[in-house]
This record gives structure tokens, sequence and C-alpha cells, in this order.
């Protein structure tokens, strides 16, 4: 009863949020039956690669969602969410890492081969407990979300807004991107950490833990979309908009603002840190390069294509854009950055509410006409 | 008769009273007293900005249930005050005391704001993606804590409060239109309405009618009329008219402090207030 009370306040008015779980269902259902009941010759046959493609994607449209949490509902243009993002995955690269044990090149049972190779003679006690997955799956929630919590405390308690926070977080990415590039801070250095064998003892070469990866992204995502549409359908989602719309006003009636920016921008770090998570065991790596800034500003990109203050839209973006990169960086290497430029300003010039602004145009005429 | 329960002796702890957590805070009432019928103290307050002196050693006292105007010429610190009222600028001397115990000048706006001072803002300023109903329902006296946002849904008294202050504003047809696509004058109304929501016991109202059509200007007179006694009422207008119609008592503003308070005739009459406004 309760949860169908629930599931009317989320869903309700929300046709696109309903095509788009629908659609998550199907592809969480169709991907993994048609790579492993399928036979390998069959034309309706999803290759592992492919899986693991879409798998990447899902992790990015989670990520592009929880940007669109922060940015196109609290109008906080983060410029360094993929720090969060990172953050969670090297939460979970150092869990995978330590699951690795013997079999690495230098066969030590504790240390990483980094270490041994830096001739450290003992685990760094921030590298405790990672062993455990449940420990690491914390870990992946708590890190992002207090540096987040600290930072957003920091900042918007001192009302710095607008292209302000935008340069401080795009510092901030960029500064744990150089920390990162350390050997010293006992995190891989410039290689990061790589070379994972196996998760929850499954093998991460095998095409059943690969679909299980994909699967559990899926799920991520749809609860990642029902978490940020309670948020957004309740009062506070009505308090963050009005202060993302007036934000004097908003205090003026009596409300901390800073307490619920803080609040949305933790939040959204935590689902940025679980995006990480399930994306590093995917693609097999996490090194510094994610903390880079040009990360950040192409996850705005997707969250501005798809169009802001949809959820689904920012979704959307990510996919699109990503399957846009994937085929130009295989063709036609060079272009993608043009490409990526170019869909920035055509989205700011000509595209304000990107694509789901389109179609809701095109809806919107059609009623009319 | 020391244990006669008819003296009132809030400051004596009770004996038996082990858990003080466990009592009930003080309500916004007991809290504010207002009990030699003040409202709000304002004394000696000064403010400059790169050495512009906006408010000169203002004193000003706002009686309970008042209806008050404050006029005076552009740059005469209208403006100002009121941001020193709701915490939004901090004087550099003076004291502002809201009721006998509360001092306003350590008090955060949403502080201020949840204790009781009530802000209209000169140009209207409601949340344009926002319905009528969700503007009047965030305003709402409600625990405005963030935990509490996430899970709350209306009461049914809360849905009729809300509806009550519709009528009175006459925007109930409109209830579910987006509040940016008002005319100027009902968002002007909007504002009023959030204004109400939050049961203030002052309510900083600025500029109410400006913009506003000879109609909506009387409807808002009498609205304005109407509120004092219940909650006491600070208008700014530059409309005499509109003054004329309302004021009982009237402050002028000039250079920062204050220049003359009386009856709006006995103003009217005033030499220093028609040179200042007459320059004659």
């Amino acid at each position: 009863m309760l949860t169908q009370m629930m599931l009317q306040r989320l869903m309700d008015h929300d046709r696109g949020g309903w095509v788009f779980l629908a659609v998550l269902l199907a592809i969480g259902i169709l991907v993994p039956v048609a790579n492993l009941l399928v036979p390998a010759d069959s034309f309706f046959h999803i290759p592992t690669y492919t899986v693991t493609l879409l798998g990447k994607y899902l992790c990015f449209a989670l990520l592009a969602l929880s940007l669109d949490l922060v940015w196109g509902y609290c109008g906080i243009l983060s410029l360094g969410h993929g720090a969060f993002f990172a953050l969670g995955g090297y939460a979970m690269g150092m869990y995978l890492m330590r699951q690795i044990g013997t079999r690495g090149v230098y066969g030590d049972p504790e240390l990483p081969d980094f270490m041994v190779f830096l001739n450290w003679d003992s685990l760094p006690w921030y590298w405790y407990g990672f062993d455990q997955f449940w420990f690491a799956a914390l870990m992946v929630m708590i890190v992002p979300g207090a540096l987040a919590f600290v930072f957003g405390w920091l900042a918007f308690r001192s009302r710095v807004s607008g292209v302000y926070l935008s340069i401080m977080t795009q510092a901030l990415t960029y500064a744990l991107m150089l920390a990162f590039f350390r050997n010293e801070l006992g995190f891989g250095g410039n290689n990061g950490l790589t070379d994972f064998k196996d998760i929850l003892g499954a093998s991460l070469q095998s095409d059943v833990t690969r679909v299980v990866l994909f699967v559990c992204s899926v799920v991520a995502l749809a609860l990642g979309y029902l978490v940020c549409r309670f948020i957004v359908t309740s009062k506070l989602g009505r308090v963050v908009t009005a202060v993302r719309d007036a934000e004097a006003r908003t205090r003026f009636i009596g409300y901390r603002v800073e307490h619920y920016q803080v609040c949305i921008f933790t939040v959204s770090a935590v689902i940025a840190g679980i995006a990480g998570a399930l994306y590093v065991p995917q693609v097999g790596i996490i090194n510094p390069s994610e903390f880079q800034p040009l990360n950040s500003i192409e996850l705005v990109v997707w969250v501005a294509l798809g169009g802001r203050a949809t959820l689904y839209g920012a979704a959307l973006g990510a996919g699109l854009v990503n399957y846009i990169k994937t085929v130009l960086t295989g063709a036609l290497p060079e272009v993608w950055l043009f490409v990526l430029g170019a869909l920035f300003v055509i989205v700011t010039v000509a595209l304000p509410r990107g694509v789901i602004g389109i179609w809701r145009q095109l809806r919107l005429r059609e009623n009319h006409g | 008769m020391a244990d006669d329960p008819r003296i009132n002796r809030p400051t004596q702890v009770d004996p038996d009273r082990v858990f003080n957590f466990l009592v009930e805070p003080p309500t916004r009432e007991e809290l504010i007293n207002t009990a030699r019928g003040v409202i709000l103290y304002l004394e000696d307050i000064s403010v400059s900005f790169d050495g512009f002196r906006a408010l000169n050693e203002l004193t000003l006292y706002i009686g309970t249930g008042e209806l008050r105007c404050i006029i005076g010429p552009n740059g005469a610190g209208k403006t100002t005050l009121m941001d020193v009222i709701t915490g939004k600028t901090r004087p550099d001397w003076g004291t502002a005391y809201f009721g006998q115990r509360v001092n306003l000048l350590r008090r955060s706006e949403p502080e201020i704001a949840s204790m009781g001072i009530g802000r209209k803002f000169q140009k209207p300023t409601v949340f344009e993606q926002h319905t009528v109903h969700e503007n009047l329902e965030l305003a709402m006296e409600s625990d405005k804590r963030v935990w509490n946002t996430l899970f709350c849904s209306l009461t049914g008294e809360e849905k009729d409060r809300i509806g009550e202050v519709l009528e009175l504003i006459s925007l109930s047809e409109l209830v579910g239109k987006q509040a940016g696509v008002l005319s100027h004058g009902q968002k002007q109304w909007l504002e009023i309405g959030m204004l109400l929501m939050q049961n203030p016991l002052l309510l900083l109202v600025d500029e109410p009618v400006a913009g506003m059509t000879q109609q909506e200007t009387e409807a808002t007179a009498a609205l304005l009329t109407r509120l004092a006694g219940d909650h006491s009422v600070v208008v700014v207008e530059h409309d005499m008219e509109f003054v004329r119609s309302i004021a009982r008592q009237v402050t002028v503003l000039h250079e920062g402090s204050v220049l003359a308070e009386g009856p709006f005739d006995a103003i009217q009459e005033d030499s220093k207030v028609r040179e200042v406004y007459l320059g004659s």
C-alpha cells in the first residue's frame, strides 16, 4: 500500500520516466539473454565486448544523473564531479587490488605489485579493510560523500556560488589528479590500479561476471533514478529548485539555504561514487586521468545535451555523447575533440533545454496545432 | 505561597525536572516577549557603504499591531533599514531587538524569518518555476529543516490554510499556474500571500503597490489595514495617496535618520518634511 503510494508520487506526470525505466528493464533482460543464451554465430548474439561497453555507458548515465541533481535542480554547476566518480572508482579498485593476492607479478600475498616495486614493506593504514567487500562498498559511498560534505559545507556557508564555485570544483579535481599522480600517495601513481583478477571470487574475465556487472549497472541506474526522483518530487526538491531560482527569497522565508545545498551536493557525490565503483571492474583500470578536468567538462556536456532538470535527459545525453565518442574515436580519432566542442556550442546557443527540450516542444506544438 | 501554580516563574528551575530537554521549547510568543507593547526596537543604527552613510544613528520603535508607513526620498535608507532588520546587512553599530529578548544582530536571515519577520521585496520575488500553490506551500510556517522536508506531506489543516490565503489574495483560480506567468500585480499579491503563509508577527512590505492598477491598490490597502492588529506591519511606499489611505503613523526618513514621525496630516504640515520633499 505504502510502496504503491510512493510509486504513484514518483511516477505521476512522469511519462518520460516511465519510458526510461521501461527501456532499462528491456535492456536489462534482453542484453544478458542475447549474450549468454543466444549462440555466438546468431545474428542476435551480443558479444561480451558490447555488453561491457553498454555497462560503461550506464555508469556514465548514472554519473550524469548525479550531476543533473545538483546542476539541473539546485543550480550548482559542478565542474569537478568526475572527482567523486574517480574516488568511488579508486575505493573499488583498492578492493580489487587486494583480491589479486599472490597472483601478482611479485606474488606478495599482502602488498599490491606497485608497493613491492617501490620497496614498501607494509601496507599503508588507509589500505586496511579493503580486502573486505562490504568495507570497500561502504567506502565507495563514504569517501566521495565526506569530501563533498566538507567541501560543500565550507563553500556554501561562505555563500560561494555561481562561476566561483564552478572554478573551485574544477580546482578540486585538478588538485586530486596531481596528488594521485604521486607515487608516494600509495595509489599506484600514474599507472593507477589495474590487472584485476576477480570480484567476490568470480573471475572478471568471464562472460557471466561481465553480464552480472552489467545488470548491476542497470539496477543502480534505475534505483538512482528513483532516489533522485523521490528527492525532486518531495518538498525538499521544491525548496532546492526555489534556491536555484531565487536564493535570497528562500532565505527570507526561513530556509537555511546552505544546508539544502550541502545535502544535495553530498547525495549527488555519493551517487557519482557508486557510478565510479561500477565502472572500474568493467573497464579493468582506474588511474589519475579519471580526475582530469576535461572529464568533468565532458560530463557537463552530456547533461546539457540531454536536457537539464529532467534526470532521464541527463542519462540519455550520457548515452548519446558516449556513443558518438566511441564511433568517432574509432573512425576519426582527431575529430572527436572538435565535435565535443561543437556539441557544447550548439547546445548552449540553440538547445538550452537539450534533446528532451526539442521533444517536449514538438509535443506542445502538436497539442496546440 | 512558594508552590502556588498561578505564579509564573519561567527562570526558576523545577526541582522535579530531571531532563531539561524533555521540556517543550519556548513558543515563539514567549521567546519574543512583547509585554511592553513594542515589537521592534532599533536604536542608534548606523550603516556605511564605502564611506557613504546609508543609515545614520537611526532610532525607531514599532508597536505591536501597529501599521506604520515609512516614507522618504530616494537614498533615504529605507531598503537598508529593511536589510538590517532581516539580517541581510549588519550595521556598524547600534542595537536591534525583536521584542525584548531577541537580538536581531546575532541572527541569520533564516532564523529571523522563522522567528516571525516576513519581508516582501521591492521587486516582486516569487518562485517563477513553481505553481502558485507551491509558492504558498514553500512559504508556509513549518519545520524547515532538510530532513523534514524530504518526507513531509501537507496535512488537511495546512491545505485549508493555503486555501484561505488563496482566497484572501484572490488567486484561487490560478492555483495551478506557474508563478512566472502571473501579471505584475498578481505577483505582488502572491508575495503578500507568501508573507501571510509564514504567519509572521511583523511584516515588512517594500513598495507593495508599485505597478498596480487603481483597483488593485485599493484592495491592497484594505488587506494591509485588515492585517494590522493581528500583525505589526511596516510599509515602505512612495505613493502618497496610498500612504494617506492606510497610515495612522508615518515616519519620514531623510539621509539615513528619522526626520519626523507622527500622524499623516501633521507630517504633511511639517515644514522640515516639506523642505525635503519639495525643496521649498
